[in-house]
């Protein structure tokens, strides 16, 4: 929030001639040397005339509104890309910008695609939905991450297994884990367990532990007849 | 009436032949050529039985341009890369000779399929960078048309190497030149390891060693089908047959200081078929050792090592069978899914197997108690008095466990330095070795048989320069120790 507040200055010269007027009140528009002058000049003046007053309120909202602009992305908004899978040219201005959150569901993102999110070192959330070529290899490249990152979601990835799965205990500051409709996994839920034992801090979503289990005494008989593999 | 064509200078000592050693040169064995031309003419015509038509389908081809002797990962890789590398299709014949399609007793198929890159050697640790970038895009590698994509089960769960005090400053240095390659090792003190791995005991640990990216265990007989799959579609020729005789032809040149030097070169191999006398002579241009465990076999029939000890003619191939025994325990209250491959300061190691708490490891013993390499069975008392104790003492989870079951295989140990033996050697010019490396041969497969492939048809190492691992060292005696052998 640095760069923001020091860009914030009541006296930039980015003013339209209206507002000029009121400077010629104060003296000439100068830089630096003058403004300290000025603000108490500015100050002397709101503190005995209401439209002064109204009219400094409304150039720091005004202010406030550029800054508001600028750093648009904090109201949790997302950055999508048209309709033609581009992204808008203003997301350029955002380069300074730590990136929360990113979503890359139904993306081809593979190994070496990850190199780009790796570099993201306050990511919150990271969504790989059906992403069908994110392995175990990749998972094995997700622990850069650890510090921040809160949230994972590897819902309907075709080739993560449980042996990818296994390299998540670096992320220990995860919060939730997505690990729903996995078909590469064996055993959903003795995995399941596994990975919540792995991971004690994280709500780990997904699957129905209950699942690998037979149910009631009745179905006994006929599972003694087909041998469970070892 | 052909022999009247020939000019009479070159008389009948072209023709003669003498049975073992060619002297060198060309031979064209007019006369034996006729005879069998006449030989076959004679028996199309009536009346004469026709018996030349043998099945030779279970023999090999007479001719081929290289014989790999071994069909294991490291042979299987040379072929690999032999017709990755060649420089048009079809340019290069190679022919695989294996002794035992079962695999039964092949050190491949009964590893423990580890792959890191925690090594002191830079040339070890480029090597399994490689076989990692190798394993990971293996389905564009050995992709055969219509066949299913393979499945390596890979683990990417790293490896855990520690060390105590005394091992501690070259564990550091170790993990520095790991680092520079380009490995991702990270260095870990005990609090730390407490702190990750709940379960371990730090006792007696001073640093630690974890392998983050690109480093765990994998499925080792899927690769060999992978590699044979994708080997034959490319056009190379399998064997079952066992390699019992080189010949060969010497000659006597002089060296740039006018010692006389005697160099020798193989012109045919000699493969007996399995369970039988019938043996098929290949004439072959290169042959590469690859016999793993019995490659010191292989080199003494080429006539390596023998000559007065201490000269390069009689410095033998120092490559061994030693047995090394795995077993496998179930621990229900064992460490969990995030296990590494720990390998402790006492030479003992451990990893998972599967999600049902079930583990397997073991332990190089010590050189006063190398088993036995005459069969591969398994002393169930060494894990008992040897293995336990150190897992135990680890791991206190482990005090409980039960043996499910175990097994042995070969490790082919370089008795040297435990590095692998790489490239031509010397006096025999076409033998190339790819052999040697005493446990850690699956993990850089690939690396080394590209190396070996670069080797034959360049002439020298291009991608990773293994000119430390070549034979020439064992007579210098320049030993290039690697010190985390597990």
């Amino acid at each position: 929030m640095a760069a923001p507040w020091a860009s914030l200055r009541l006296v930039a010269p980015v003013w339209n001639g209206r507002i000029r007027g009121i400077h010629r009140l104060g003296g000439a528009v100068a830089p630096e040397g003058n403004q300290k002058k000025k603000r108490t000049i500015l100050q002397f003046l709101t503190n005995y005339f209401y439209d002064v007053e109204a009219l400094r309120d409304y150039l720091l909202q005004r202010e406030m509104y550029k800054v508001h602009e600028k750093n648009r992305f904090r109201d949790k908004e997302w950055i999508r890309p048209d309709k033609y899978g581009h992204f808008s040219q203003e997301f350029w201005n955002f380069c300074e910008v730590p990136v929360e959150a990113v979503d890359a569901s139904d993306c081809d993102i593979n190994y070496e695609g990850l190199d780009n999110l790796l570099r993201l070192k306050e990511l919150q959330s990271l969504s790989l939905q059906r992403c069908s070529h994110v392995d175990d290899w990749c998972l094995s490249r997700l622990y850069p991450l650890a510090d921040s990152l809160q949230e994972l979601s590897l819902a309907g990835c075709p080739r993560v297994s449980e042996r990818g799965l296994a390299c998540l205990h670096h992320l220990q500051n995860l919060r939730r884990l997505d690990i729903s409709d996995l078909p590469a996994v064996s055993n959903p839920g003795l995995t399941q367990i596994l990975v919540e034992e792995m991971l004690p801090n994280c709500e780990v979503v997904g699957v129905d532990w209950a699942e690998g289990l037979k149910s009631g005494p009745e179905e006994q008989p006929q599972d003694t007849a087909s041998p469970v593999p070892a | 009436m052909i022999r009247r064509v020939l000019p009479h200078g070159m008389g009948r000592g072209l023709l003669t032949r003498r049975p073992g050693t060619r002297r060198g040169g060309f031979s064209l064995d007019w006369d034996g050529k006729v005879s069998e031309i006449k030989k076959k003419i004679k028996s199309i015509l009536p009346g004469r039985s026709c018996d030349l038509l043998q099945d030779t389908s279970h023999l090999p081809p007479e001719h081929s341009d290289v014989v790999i002797v071994g069909g294991g990962v490291l042979g299987l890789s040379v072929a690999y890369w032999l017709k990755k590398l060649e420089s048009r299709r079809g340019a290069i014949r190679v022919l695989v000779v294996e002794r035992d399609h079962t695999y039964s007793q092949a050190s491949t198929g009964l590893s423990v399929g580890g792959i890191c890159q925690q090594f002191s050697l830079p040339e070890n640790i480029q090597l399994s960078l490689f076989s990692a970038s190798f394993l990971r895009n293996v389905n564009e590698y050995l992709a055969v048309v219509d066949a299913p994509p393979l499945d390596l089960r890979f683990n990417p769960s790293g490896y855990l190497l520690l060390a105590s005090e005394k091992d501690a400053a070259a564990m550091e240095s170790d993990v520095k030149v790991q680092r520079q390659e380009g490995a991702k090792v990270s260095l870990m003190s005990p609090d730390q390891l407490r702190n990750k791995f709940p379960w371990i005991n730090t006792e007696g640990v001073a640093l630690a060693s974890y392998g983050m990216e690109d480093e765990g265990w994998f499925d080792p007989w899927c690769l060999l089908q992978g590699l044979r799959r994708k080997v034959q579609s490319l056009g190379v020729l399998f064997c079952q047959g066992e390699v019992t005789r080189f010949v060969s032809s010497s000659q006597r040149m002089l060296t740039t200081d006018d010692k006389a030097v005697v160099l020798k070169r193989i012109h045919e191999v000699h493969v007996k078929m399995d369970r039988s006398l019938e043996y098929q002579p290949v004439e072959c241009a290169i042959v590469i050792n690859a016999a793993g465990a019995w490659s010191a076999q292989i080199a003494a029939l080429a006539g390596i090592g023998e000559g007065p000890p201490g000269t390069l003619q009689g410095t033998k191939l120092p490559v061994e069978p030693r047995k090394r025994y795995v077993y496998v325990w179930h621990c229900p209250q064992g460490p969990g899914l995030e296990t590494p491959l720990v390998a402790d300061t006492s030479g003992a190691y451990f990893r998972r197997e599967g999600l049902g708490s079930n583990y397997l490891g073991g332990r190089s013993p010590t050189e006063q108690e190398e088993p036995d390499p005459a069969n591969l069975e398994v002393d169930h008392d060494f894990f008992q008095d040897k293995v336990w104790p150190h897992l135990a003492l680890r791991v206190p989870a482990f005090e409980t466990l039960k043996v499910q079951s175990a097994w042995a295989g070969y490790y082919d140990y370089n008795t040297f330095d435990q590095n692998g033996v790489v490239g031509p050697h010397p006096l025999v010019v076409n033998m190339y070795f790819a052999t040697g490396f005493s446990g850690h041969g699956l993990q850089q497969a690939p690396g080394v048989g590209r190396a070996v492939a670069e080797m034959v048809l360049k002439g020298r190492f291009q991608t990773i320069d293994l000119s430390p691992f070549l034979f020439t060292r064992f007579y210098l005696g320049e030993k290039i120790q690697e010190n985390n052998i597990i």
